[in-house]
C-alpha cells in the first residue's frame, strides 16, 4: 500500500461543483482528508454525497473546480485515481450467478491481479468478515449482510490507500456492522484514509476524525467531531451533583462559568474552555462549602449537532 | 495492443460464462441452432415442391439463400436480448457501478460487451447455418453459390453487430430493462425493414445490389459503433434516462444556443450567427463536394439514358409547371410561393431523414437537387443549347439557392456528427439540443432568407434571362 507523509492531504477537493443539465447537486465544495484520517461525510438523502463521492472516483466528470486523490487529478489521471482507491458503493450489486471466489479472482483481474494473486489477497479478508465458509457459494443465496461484506472485501482487494465508502454498514446486523467498524479502525492504523458516508451518526461519532456536513450540495461543516459539537451546540455543558438540595446557588461564579439550570441538589452549567476552568470552579465550589457527590460532562451526540446545524441552515444560516 | 484488449476479454469472458449458466438464453440458442434449420430445411422442400409444379423455379431456387438469411437471423436477434440485460439489466442491478470504479477504460467495457453480446449468438447463428446446408445437401437440394453464401454471412455477421451497437445507444438513455425493452422497437422495427428490403432484392435475384446494402449496412453499423464508443461513458451510464422529458430544460437550452444572450437581430447576426459558421467549415466543404458529385451523377444519367429534353424551352417548361399544378395560367408570386415551400420541404425532410440517420441521408435534398440541375444542363447541352443559355436559366436564382441548400444540408451533417463525438462538459442530449439550435441558426438567419429571394428570383427574373438568351 502506497502511503502519504503524515498530515499531507490524501483527498483534496477544491471548489468541486456539479450540474446534471439544469440541478445543482453539489456546489462549490472543498474537502482535505489528511493522510491515515477517517473522515465522515454526513447529510441527508440528496444532500449530494453519492455525487461526491463519484466525482471523487472519477466516473462523474466534476463541472467545475478539481480534486486530487492519492496524488491524482480526478479528470486528468483517472484511471490512476480508479487504481488507487476502493469503492463500497451504495448499490453493491452482485452477480449473482458466480461465487465468491470467482467475483473475487474477476475484479482481481480487473486490477491485474492473477487468480492466485487474488486469493492470497482475499483470504484473510474473508477470513475476517466470516466469509471463508462462503467461498463456493453463489452469490444470489448470500443475505444482505454478506452481500455488504463481499462487496468491501472487493474493494479492499487491490490494497489501495484511499477508501470510498458508502454505507458500509446498513443492512448488516449489529455483530457484522461492529466487525465493519472494526475493519475500519484497523485500516486506519494501517495509514489509509478513508472517506465515508452515512446516515448512522453514532457510527460516524465513533470513527470519525473529520466530520464534514453537507447539505443541499455545499459542505456546511468541516472539523473534527468535537469541534463541530462545540461549534454548533455551544460550550460544553456539566452537571453537578450536591449531598443537599440548595434554595439557592451562590453569587459570583467563575470566570467561563454559566449557570444553566438549577433544581435542587443538581445544576447544570456551560463551561467554556474546561481544561483550564475547571479547577477554577471546583476550587470555588470547595470555598463555598458545596458538598458535591459528583461533577460530570453532559454527553452531547454528534446527532444533536447534525439536527441542529440542519435546521439552522433552513433557516438561512450557514457556517463557515 | 493485446495488453488494452485483455481487460475487455475478461469482461467479454465473464459474461458469456454467465450466458451460459441461464436457462432463459441457452435453451432458445440450442433450438435455433439445432432445431430450427430442420424445420426450415423441411420448409424449403415442400416449397420447392410446391413451387415446381407450377413451374415457378426461379421463385423455388430463390427460397433456398432467403431462408439460410432467416435460420442465420433468428439466433442473432437473440443478441439484441442479450445487450441490453447486459447494458441496462447491469445499470439496473448496481453492479455496473462496482465496475466503473475499475481502472477499466471505456471502450475497454464497451468492446468486453459487445463482444460478449454478439461472439455467442454469432457462433449459434454459424452453426444454424451449417446445418441448414448439410440439410440441404442430405435432402439433395442445390445450395446457394460461394458468392452468395459470403453475403449471407457477412450481411448476418454485421447486423448482429448493428443490433448490439444499436441496443448500446439504447442502453445509454435507460436506466430499467423495461425502458430499454420499449426503447428497443427503435431497432426492432428498422432491422425488420432491412431484412425485407435485403428479401426483396433476394428475390430480385440482383447480387451486386445486395453487396451495395451489405455496403450500406456496415456504414450503418460502423457509425452506431462510433455513436457507442463516444458516448459510452461513465458519466452517461450512471442515471441518464429519458424516463421524463424535460421540455422546459429542452426549451431552455435550445434558446440559450439560438439567441446566444443577444440583444437585437443586428447583434444576433453579428455576433452569434456569423460567428458560430466557421464552425460548419468541414460540412460545407463536404456538402460542396457532394453538391459537385450531384451534378455528376445527373450528367451521366442523362448519358446512360435517354431523356426526352422536348421542355427545354420556356415555352415548354411554363406548360409543364401548369400541367404540374393544375393550373390555368401561372401567377408568378404563387409560383415563388410555390417554389419557396418546395424548397423547405425538401430541406425539413432532409433534416429527419439525417437526425434518423447520423447526418447521411440528410444529403439526399442536395444530392438529388444538384443532380437533377446538372442531368437538366446536360439534355440542354445534347438539346444543342449553348452554355449561356443552360447558365442563364440556372444560375440567377441558383447563386442564392445552392449557397443555402448547401448551409442547410452542412448543418444537418453537423447534427449527426454531434451524436457521433462526444462534447467535452455536455451530455448527448444538451449536445444535440445545442447543434439543433445551431441547424435552426442558420436557417433562419441564412437560408429561409436567401430562399425567399431565390424563389422570387426563379420566378420573376429567371424566366426572362432565359427567354432573353433563348432568342
Amino acid at each position: 500500500m502506497r502511503g502519504f507523509p503524515d498530515g499531507e492531504s490524501m483527498i483534496v477537493a477544491e471548489e468541486l461543483t456539479k450540474i446534471f443539465d439544469d440541478f445543482l447537486a453539489v456546489d462549490r465544495i472543498s474537502l482535505f482528508v489528511p493522510s491515515g484520517k477517517v473522515m465522515v461525510l454526513l447529510g441527508k438523502n440528496g444532500a449530494g454525497k453519492t455525487t461526491t463521492v463519484r466525482m471523487l472516483t472519477s466516473i462523474l466528470r466534476p463541472s467545475s473546480g478539481s480534486a486530487r486523490v492519492a496524488g491524482f487529478d480526478v479528470v486528468k489521471q483517472a484511471e490512476k485515481v480508479r487504481a488507487s482507491v476502493g469503492v463500497l458503493t451504495e448499490h453493491h450489486g452482485l452477480y449473482g450467478r458466480m461465487n465468491t471466489e470467482e467475483y473475487l479472482q474477476f475484479f482481481g483481474s480487473l486490477y491485474g491481479l492473477s487468480a492466485r494473486e487474488s486469493m492470497q489477497r482475499a483470504v484473510p479478508l474473508l477470513e475476517r468478515f466470516d466469509l471463508q465458509v462462503a467461498r463456493k457459494k453463489r452469490l444470489s443465496e448470500f443475505s444482505k449482510g454478506m452481500r455488504q461484506k463481499l462487496a468491501l472485501v472487493r474493494a479492499l482487494l487491490h490494497d489501495p490507500p484511499v477508501l470510498l465508502l458508502d454505507e458500509p454498514t446498513s443492512a448488516m446486523d449489529p455483530e457484522s456492522a461492529r466487525s465493519v467498524r472494526d475493519a475500519i479502525v484497523q485500516l486506519r492504523k494501517q495509514g489509509r484514509t478513508v472517506l465515508l458516508c452515512t446516515h448512522n451518526l453514532a457510527e460516524a461519532e465513533e470513527l470519525a476524525d473529520l466530520v464534514a456536513i453537507i447539505h443541499g450540495g455545499r459542505i456546511l461543516i468541516q472539523e473534527t467531531p468535537e469541534k463541530v459539537k462545540e461549534i454548533l451546540l455551544g460550550a460544553p455543558e456539566f452537571e453537578v451533583k450536591l449531598a443537599r438540595p440548595l434554595d439557592a446557588w451562590p453569587s459570583g461564579l467563575p470566570a467561563g462559568v454559566t449557570l444553566r439550570e438549577s433544581d435542587g441538589d443538581r445544576a447544570r452549567f456551560y463551561i467554556e474552555s474546561p481544561a483550564q476552568t475547571n479547577p477554577h470552579f471546583l476550587r470555588w465550589m470547595l470555598e463555598q462549602h458545596l458538598e458535591v457527590i459528583s461533577f460530570q460532562e453532559v454527553p452531547r451526540s454528534l446527532e444533536q449537532a447534525f439536527l441542529e446545524l440542519v435546521k439552522e441552515r433552513e433557516s438561512g444560516e450557514v457556517y463557515a | 495492443m493485446l495488453d488494452a484488449v485483455r481487460p475487455a476479454l475478461i469482461i467479454a469472458r465473464r459474461e458469456v460464462r454467465d450466458q451460459f449458466r441461464d436457462w432463459r438464453i441457452i435453451f432458445p440458442i440450442i433450438g435455433l441452432t439445432l432445431v430450427f434449420p430442420f424445420i426450415m430445411n423441411w420448409t424449403a422442400q415442400q416449397m420447392l415442391g410446391f413451387t415446381r409444379e407450377y413451374g415457378a423455379t426461379i421463385v423455388a431456387d430463390r427460397l433456398v439463400p432467403f431462408l439460410l438469411m432467416v435460420v442465420g437471423f433468428f439466433p442473432i436477434s437473440v443478441s439484441l436480448v442479450i445487450a441490453l440485460e447486459s447494458f441496462v439489466g447491469e445499470k439496473e442491478r448496481g453492479s455496473i457501478e462496482p465496475l466503473l470504479n475499475t481502472p477499466l477504460k471505456d471502450w475497454q467495457l464497451y468492446l468486453g460487451k459487445l463482444l460478449s453480446s454478439t461472439v455467442p449468438p454469432l457462433v449459434s447463428s454459424y452453426l444454424g447455418m451449417i446445418v441448414y446446408l448439410a440439410g440441404l445437401m442430405i435432402r439433395r437440394i442445390t445450395i446457394p453459390e460461394g458468392g452468395m453464401l459470403v453475403q449471407i454471412v457477412v450481411l448476418t455477421t454485421v447486423q448482429a453487430v448493428m443490433m448490439v451497437a444499436g441496443a448500446v445507444a439504447v442502453s445509454l438513455q435507460a436506466t430499467s430493462v423495461r425502458s430499454a425493452n420499449l426503447l428497443s422497437s427503435f431497432i426492432i422495427i428498422p432491422t425488420a425493414f432491412l431484412i425485407q428490403w435485403e428479401a426483396l432484392v433476394m428475390f430480385w435475384g440482383n447480387q451486386n445490389l445486395l453487396w451495395w446494402v451489405i455496403v450500406a449496412v456496415v456504414i450503418l453499423t460502423f457509425l452506431l459503433v462510433r455513436v457507442g464508443v463516444a458516448h459510452f461513458q461513465r458519466e452517461e451510464l450512471l442515471g441518464r434516462d429519458i424516463d421524463v422529458l424535460k421540455l422546459p430544460w429542452i426549451w431552455g437550452v435550445f434558446r440559450r444556443n439560438f439567441t446566444g444572450h443577444a440583444r437585437s437581430v443586428g447583434d444576433w447576426y453579428r455576433q452569434v450567427l456569423l460567428r458560430s459558421l466557421p464552425r460548419l467549415t468541414l460540412p460545407v466543404l463536404l456538402s460542396a463536394g457532394l453538391a459537385l458529385a450531384g451534378i455528376w451523377a445527373g450528367i451521366n444519367l442523362v448519358d446512360r439514358f435517354i431523356v426526352p429534353t422536348s421542355s427545354s424551352t420556356p415555352e415548354k417548361f411554363r406548360e409543364s409547371l401548369m400541367q404540374l399544378f393544375g393550373a390555368d395560367s401561372i401567377n408568378q408570386w404563387s409560383l415563388a410561393r410555390m417554389i419557396f415551400f418546395q424548397n423547405i420541404r425538401a430541406l425539413l425532410i432532409g433534416m429527419l431523414l439525417g437526425v434518423c440517420s447520423f447526418g447521411v441521408l440528410g444529403v439526399l435534398p442536395l444530392f438529388t437537387t444538384m443532380g437533377l440541375a446538372g442531368a437538366l444542363g446536360r439534355a440542354m447541352v445534347i438539346k444543342g443549347l449553348s452554355l449561356g443559355t443552360i447558365l442563364s436559366s440556372l444560375l440567377p436564382h441558383g447563386v442564392l439557392e445552392i449557397p443555402a441548400v448547401i448551409l442547410a444540408t452542412a448543418a444537418v451533417l453537423q447534427l449527426g456528427a454531434v451524436l457521433l463525438t462526444p462534447t467535452p462538459g455536455q451530455t448527448i442530449g444538451e449536445a444535440w439540443v445545442a447543434a439543433l439550435a445551431e441547424w435552426s441558426r442558420v436557417m433562419v438567419g441564412i437560408v429561409i432568407p436567401l430562399l425567399i429571394l431565390a424563389a422570387l428570383v426563379e420566378a420573376l427574373l429567371t424566366p426572362h434571362i432565359a427567354l432573353f438568351f433563348l432568342q
